[in-house]
């Protein structure tokens, strides 16, 4: 049966970027459970754990402490396990050799992270809407990338 | 060693029916592309076996009437992007002839079930044909272009960064720098 929500989890170490992305999914349109850890040992645990349901779509922070966002993306790309796990990368920076490094890591998704609430609930939605026609319709996910 | 596969869906698909069908002693005919006509009359239980049988290949029995028609839209989208010379039709007139209903019926049903419009998932679909045409490295742009139905590689380039971010190049950098890290494992 199609799935009746898109589980959605953020790995930040910000606590005001948590909740202000947990707010935007809930004001969606489509279906979402959002979870945060707020950092990527904390993030792997979960992920490891072979009783842990995995996400759709995975948001990293690059900078984070104890483990960073393209640590966990190594670790993640290197498992079978996480094959189908849309990765975003979720990040301030900007700067090409970052975004086209992580892409080559095996990221599928580059958000620079916007300013306001209303461009970030934008942005979090056109990504999930993509992720869902990906879904839904059977394309190929090695040739997913996407940059906002 | 690493190889690179390519996928015949429709083959790949009919097979698994054939034979997992076949092993039930189920008599059936493919009637059209996600449409299967079974021979005879099927208890809900034996459907139910069927179904759980076909998910183990990521193959779903859809029965909401809603579902079927925005499939058929999507499948009718594919074949029309895919197909190797692309024709002029405006696409609004070859759903509603290919699929029997008016443009403004399919199109709202199908924004309310798939969260997007018809005209963004043809877009998605053109650019999606237009990575795999890029991955495969044997046209140029220009020539996918062309293929493809865009008056310019212009016309094209722009709209696959505005689909997808990122530039044509940018994206055959990254599949090619990708590549070449796996083969080096």
């Amino acid at each position: 049966m199609i799935k009746e929500y898109i589980y959605i989890i953020l790995a930040d170490d910000d606590e005001d970027d948590r909740l202000f992305f947990t707010d935007a999914f809930s004001e969606m349109k489509i279906n979402t459970k959002v979870d945060t850890f707020k950092d990527g040992v904390e993030l792997m645990n979960y992920l490891n754990d072979s009783e842990s349901i995995l996400p759709n779509v995975l948001f990293l922070d690059l900078n984070m402490p104890k483990k960073n966002g393209i640590e966990c993306l190594h670790e993640i790309k290197q498992n079978d396990r996480f094959k189908d796990i849309a990765i975003a990368i979720y990040s301030t920076s900007s700067s090409e050799e970052d975004i086209e490094e992580t892409f080559v890591c095996g990221a599928n998704i580059y958000i620079k992270k916007p300013s306001d609430f209303n461009t970030l609930k934008k942005v979090l939605s056109d990504v999930v809407t993509i992720n869902w026609q990906y879904h839904t319709s059977g394309l190929n996910k090695d040739n997913f990338l996407l940059r906002l | 060693m690493k190889a690179f596969l390519k996928f015949d869906f429709t083959t790949l698909t009919q097979k698994v029916l054939e034979e997992k069908l076949g092993e039930c002693n189920i008599k059936f005919t493919v009637t059209g592309f996600g449409e299967v006509e079974f021979l005879e009359h099927l208890s809900p239980e034996k459907l139910e076996e069927i179904t759980a049988l076909l998910n183990r290949y990521g193959i779903e029995v859809i029965e909401n009437q809603k579902s079927v028609l925005v499939q058929k839209i999507k499948d009718a989208i594919v074949e029309m992007v895919f197909q190797e010379n692309a024709t002029n039709v405006k696409s609004s007139v070859y759903l509603s002839e290919k699929l029997n209903h008016s443009y403004g019926y399919l199109s709202n049903l199908f924004s309310e079930v798939t969260y997007t419009s018809i005209e963004n998932f043809i877009i998605l679909q053109k650019i999606e044909r237009a990575k795999q045409l890029i991955v495969n490295n044997k046209l140029s742009l220009t020539e996918i272009a062309y293929q493809l139905n865009y008056s310019s590689v212009a016309h094209l380039s722009t709209q696959f960064k505005n689909t997808t971010g990122i530039t044509p190049s940018a994206f055959q950098r990254i599949i090619a720098k990708r590549r070449e890290i796996a083969n080096n494992k």
